[in-house]
């Protein structure tokens, strides 16, 4: 998968969560979810519980702790993927 | 410094009724919301018939964003906002969102349980080793103060933010502790009221106890019978009512629609001694919580028009107007007019006190006491106490100066409010 197809799919799942339209609008590798975005920080879990069925992995609780951002939440998914 | 307390703003979800004008009509015409209910049914009930109030997916949504709705599953929280955020509206306050919160306005908000289905759900993920995947919510949405936390945050309320609970007392407690706080100049305005989880998690328990009707369940809208020689136990029901209680200055000073006053009441309990128990009213206690109402709210016995009793369509019922009756001193044609919302909705449990204080408010304002249904067979214990037609099962349109409304909770706990039609002297 492309880091394009991804960033495009991380899209469509954090949007429920976002209250800052702009910074969605214009999400790179470098959005952080809650600076950027203005998810609230209890619903990160959601995110990743999101991310975890979408793609059918399952996210540590290490891994989760560095989960705040869309380059960070790639290479999670990446390495997860990986060893599947 | 003692503030005179009005209720500006009234929100209401019951089950035969959802919003003001819907159910001003339902109780005017004794329109029943108690109808067959599968789901008690399927898992073999004795009482299969249930009270719950519709509220479809587009309604929750003018209330909740879809993100809120996600993984939502209480009852008691939609049912206590819907009502509560109505009687905000209506008391045309203000709703959009400032940083500041609001200082002088808090909630009161009173549930038996929160979230009970919710809870089942989570229980049944963390026995299966799924305690990660419960999400964000579940605190939120079981916690008890889960409703006026809810509240709290879509209102933006800075004041005291609280759920209290007292069984079936609940709601009428919550509108006393409203009125004290407001009373005392700790808060301009409180959102008062309660609410109640559906369903069979919540009901059940009342099942097992036998205090459920099960000879109506071919009849659902015969099934509650309060003051009936044929009662044979309570309907399960649910919903919740919402009161804004606002100090009288304050209310003047903005204009607000004035329905009712609050002139007092009084709580207590009769500690489960004498008659007395977990589960029944100990009758000096209840006598003494309405006469000490009385005396909080100023009145003599002879100003109360109607009663709004809490008449549950159980074995009690003839006590509740025996109490009623001694606490007056007053019987036969002199008793003042009685009712029973229960008849049409159920018993909404720790949503029933504030349900139908919204009933006994509309009442006041409108100039109306709404009729008792099923009770066409009064209890002859009742008729021997207080004259037939002081039992209207009829609509009458009368104006209404004073009504008494009291509820009776498990852990021997009672609550009576004396609300005063509204003039300004």
């Amino acid at each position: 998968m492309s880091r394009e197809e991804t960033i495009l799919k991380l899209k469509t799942i954090v949007k429920p969560y976002i209250q800052n339209e702009e910074a969605f609008e214009s999400l790179t590798e470098s959005t952080d979810f809650i600076n950027d975005l203005k998810i609230n920080s209890a619903n990160l879990v959601d995110v990743i519980l999101d991310i975890e069925e979408e793609y059918d992995i399952v996210i540590d609780n290490q891994s989760m702790e560095r989960m705040l951002d869309v380059k960070s939440a790639m290479e999670i998914i990446e390495t997860k993927l990986s060893e599947k | 410094m003692n503030k005179r307390v009005v209720i500006t703003g009234l929100g209401i979800v019951a089950p035969n009724g959802v919003g003001l004008d819907t159910f001003t009509t339902a109780i005017k015409n004794g329109t029943s919301g108690i109808k067959h209910d599968t789901e008690l049914e399927r898992l073999q009930f004795s009482c299969q018939i249930s009270g719950k109030p519709e509220v479809s997916t587009e309604l929750s949504l003018q209330y909740f964003t879809e993100l809120e709705l996600r993984n939502f599953n209480s009852s008691g929280i939609l049912y206590g906002v819907i009502a509560g955020i109505d009687a905000w509206k209506d008391a045309r306050l203000p709703m959009e969102i400032k940083d500041e919160p609001d200082w002088d306005s808090g909630t009161i908000f009173g549930t038996g349980t929160s979230g009970i289905d919710k809870f089942r759900e989570s229980i049944y993920k963390i026995d299966d080793f799924q305690t990660r995947k419960l999400g964000s919510t579940a605190v939120a949405q079981t916690m008890n103060s889960g409703i006026s936390a809810y509240l709290g945050g879509k209102l933006g309320l800075g004041n005291q933010v609280t759920t209290n609970s007292s069984a079936c007392t609940t709601g009428t407690e919550s509108i006393l502790m409203a009125f004290d706080r407001i009373k005392s100049g700790q808060a301009k305005r409180i959102l008062a009221g309660s609410t109640s989880d559906s369903g069979p998690y919540i009901w059940a328990g009342f099942d097992a106890m036998k205090v459920c009707t099960f000879r109506h369940n071919e009849m659902p809208e015969q099934g509650s019978r309060p003051m009936s020689a044929s009662a044979s136990g309570f309907v399960p029901g649910s919903g919740a009512g919402a009161l804004v209680l606002e100090d009288l200055e304050t209310a003047l000073a903005r204009g607000a629609k004035i329905y009712a006053e609050v002139l007092g009441g009084n709580v207590n309990s009769g500690g489960q001694r004498g008659q007395g128990t977990m589960t029944a009213p100990n009758p000096v206690a209840v006598q003494k919580c309405i006469k000490n109402a009385l005396e909080n709210a100023g009145i003599h016995t002879n100003e109360i028009d109607a009663i709004n009793g809490h008449l549950t369509a159980t074995s009690k019922d003839s006590l509740e107007i025996q109490n009623w009756s001694e606490a007056l001193g007053r019987s036969g044609v002199d008793f003042p007019y009685i009712n029973s919302l229960k008849s049409t909705v159920g018993h909404c449990l720790s949503g029933a006190g504030s349900v139908e204080s919204v009933a006994t408010v509309l009442q006041l304002h409108h100039g109306f006491i709404f009729p008792n249904i099923n009770c066409e067979d009064l209890h002859p214990e009742i008729t021997d106490l207080i004259d037939a037609s002081r039992i209207p099962q009829q609509l009458i349109e009368k104006e209404l100066t004073i009504i008494a409304k009291a509820s009776f909770g498990f852990g021997d706990v009672n609550g009576c409010v004396i609300f005063k039609k509204y003039k300004n002297l």
